[in-house]
């Protein structure tokens, strides 16, 4: 296992979270990621936009595991966790089983705590079909808390909620994040969630880090700050939408 | 190289033996180690190329035949209790040079592929209907667990005083005995396709038979698959209880014939034929899905 030294990015002395050099991906003929490099650092929580096909997906799938880079180092910490943007729930389970999946039967109440954490007090025996969109998401970020990730990968976790849905998501998820502090990759579609959630936003374009900027706006962020707009246009003139 | 706190998994960080972090802006605190960093072990499926599968496909086989070879050559299986394959591979020979084993096959064939067509098409129909509608399924479902739960060999006798022993007695027992598998799993298809796709689909106007024909039969064309897979695998048992009486020819034929003059060379060829007939059915229904399901190339297993 290597270990790595902190590394002086940005006046960020702590440890890093992800480390990646050179980090190429293509599927078939067409190159998705073509060398990145980028260091995340311990509990900071980094917003990745892009148009579709840009490889954001990718990007969260090789941290995952799930993918295997082409070229390029990868260093991620061991105890990471994904919420994807469908539940993912095993039907066949109730929603404790679910939250606690593969864990000791020590962990039974971490799971509870996770899912008081989550607003889900009383839902431990419930079948995940007869869950809301929304709770049902819900019980997939406790299953993600109860493992402590060092390292939480949201892969557009709100893009399938309602919009009155989505926003309570927005807030729960940067309360969890606030007091869990883990580091965090969000993909996300939605400017204006990567600009309310994120310490960092990053735009991929043509599989390379169009623009990389950290957002030092106070919590919790207000929609109509002057600040807050005008990153949401920069944003959005780099995504080629003109706001 | 700094020390590193690893927490057990599912513990909850506390304030004072947790990460100190600064919040907003300065992600980090005082200089100090991050967590420990590795390279994400692969979870993902790996490719594998498609020789070494083949290969692998082909070993057990291989194994099996090689044990009976030596077993037999080396004397440890007496051949009375189960032929040489030198003397199966002679009976075959022998057989195939009559011409007795080509049409005893077309004979089979023929009667099976009818019976098939036959009975596979009738429970293709119920089960879509039992699907498809809750009247159909009250009307249908019902009779049709009850005549599954009806061995089919226990219909012989029956058939034989109704048909004969002709060819109608032999293609009507293969029917009945292929109707209720393609009836349970063409059922099961239709049933697991989406609600809300047919919804959509009867709101586009599809009703009746284009609705069949158009969305739920494409949609639950895997099970229907595996359905006409067990029917012919039935329709080879149906043979053998077919073909032995009032037979001439037929592989089903073949296995009286073992039985009667007690030919140990026969017996094994004949679990040999059925054996490769059941390897060859796979192999074209394997090509059939491919066929007819191109839209699956990335989603099945195999």
């Amino acid at each position: 296992m290597t270990t790595i030294e902190p590394a002086g990015r940005g006046g960020v002395t702590g440890g890093l979270a992800v480390r990646l050099r050179g980090l190429a991906k293509s599927f078939g003929d067409k190159s998705v990621l073509g060398g990145i490099d980028l260091d995340l650092a311990e509990g900071e929580f980094l917003a990745l936009l892009g148009p579709s096909g840009t490889g954001k997906t990718t990007l969260l799938r090789i941290l995952a595991g799930l993918e295997l880079p082409d070229a390029g180092e990868v260093l991620a910490p061991r105890r990471r966790t994904t919420v994807y943007q469908e539940p993912r729930l095993v039907q066949a389970r109730g929603v404790l089983a679910n939250v606690t999946l593969g864990l000791p039967r020590s962990a039974r109440d971490a799971g509870l705590r996770a899912l008081a954490e989550v607003g889900l007090d009383g839902y431990a025996t419930v079948w995940p079909s007869t869950l809301s969109g929304g709770e049902a998401q819900r019980v997939a970020l406790a299953r993600a808390l109860v493992r402590d990730p060092e390292l939480l990968l949201l892969d557009e976790p709100f893009a399938a909620l309602d919009a009155l849905t989505r926003l309570q998501m927005q807030e729960l998820v940067a309360e969890l994040c606030a007091r869990h502090r883990p580091a965090v990759v969000l993909v996300t579609h939605d400017v204006d969630e990567a600009v309310r959630l994120a310490d960092r936003v990053i735009v991929l374009r043509e599989g390379a880090l169009a623009v990389d900027r950290r957002l030092d706006l106070p919590h919790p962020r207000d929609r109509d700050d002057p600040a807050f707009l005008a990153h949401r246009s920069l944003f959005l003139s780099h995504l080629g939408v003109f706001a | 190289m700094t020390e590193h706190i690893t927490l057990p998994a599912g513990s909850t960080r506390t304030p004072d033996g947790g990460p100190v972090t600064v919040r907003p802006g300065t992600p980090a605190g005082d200089a100090k180690a991050g967590p420990l960093l590795e390279t994400p072990r692969h979870l993902g499926a790996r490719r594998r190329p498609p020789g070494i599968s083949f290969a692998v496909r082909l070993s057990v086989p291989l194994l099996l035949l090689a044990v009976w070879w030596y077993g037999a050559d080396s004397g440890a299986i007496p051949a009375d209790v189960l032929a040489s394959p030198g003397a199966v591979a002679g009976a075959f020979g022998e057989l195939l040079a009559t011409g007795q084993l080509g049409d005893y096959l077309l004979a089979s064939a023929r009667r099976a592929g009818l019976g098939v067509l036959l009975g596979g098409g009738i429970g293709l129909l119920l089960g879509v209907v039992a699907g498809l509608s809750a009247l159909g399924e009250e009307l249908v479902d019902p009779t049709m667990q009850m005549k599954r739960a009806v061995p089919f060999l226990a219909l012989v006798p029956l058939f034989i005083s109704w048909f004969g022993v002709e060819e109608t007695f032999k293609v009507v027992l293969i029917a009945v005995a292929s109707a209720g598998p393609m009836y349970a799993y063409t059922y099961l298809g239709v049933r697991g396709v989406d609600r809300r796709l047919v919804e959509a689909a009867r709101g586009f106007g599809l009703r009746g038979t284009r609705l069949a024909v158009g969305v739920i039969i494409p949609t639950a064309l895997p099970n229907i698959l595996m359905a006409l897979r067990i029917c012919l695998s039935v329709a080879l048992t149906g043979l053998i209880a077919a073909e032995q009486i009032g037979a001439t020819e037929g592989i089903g034929y073949l296995v009286t014939l073992a039985q009667q003059y007690y030919r140990s060379d026969y017996m094994v060829l004949c679990v040999v034929v059925y054996a490769v007939l059941g390897l060859l059915i796979d192999l074209a229904i394997r090509g059939v899905e491919r066929l007819a399901m191109p839209w699956r190339a990335g989603v099945s297993a195999r």
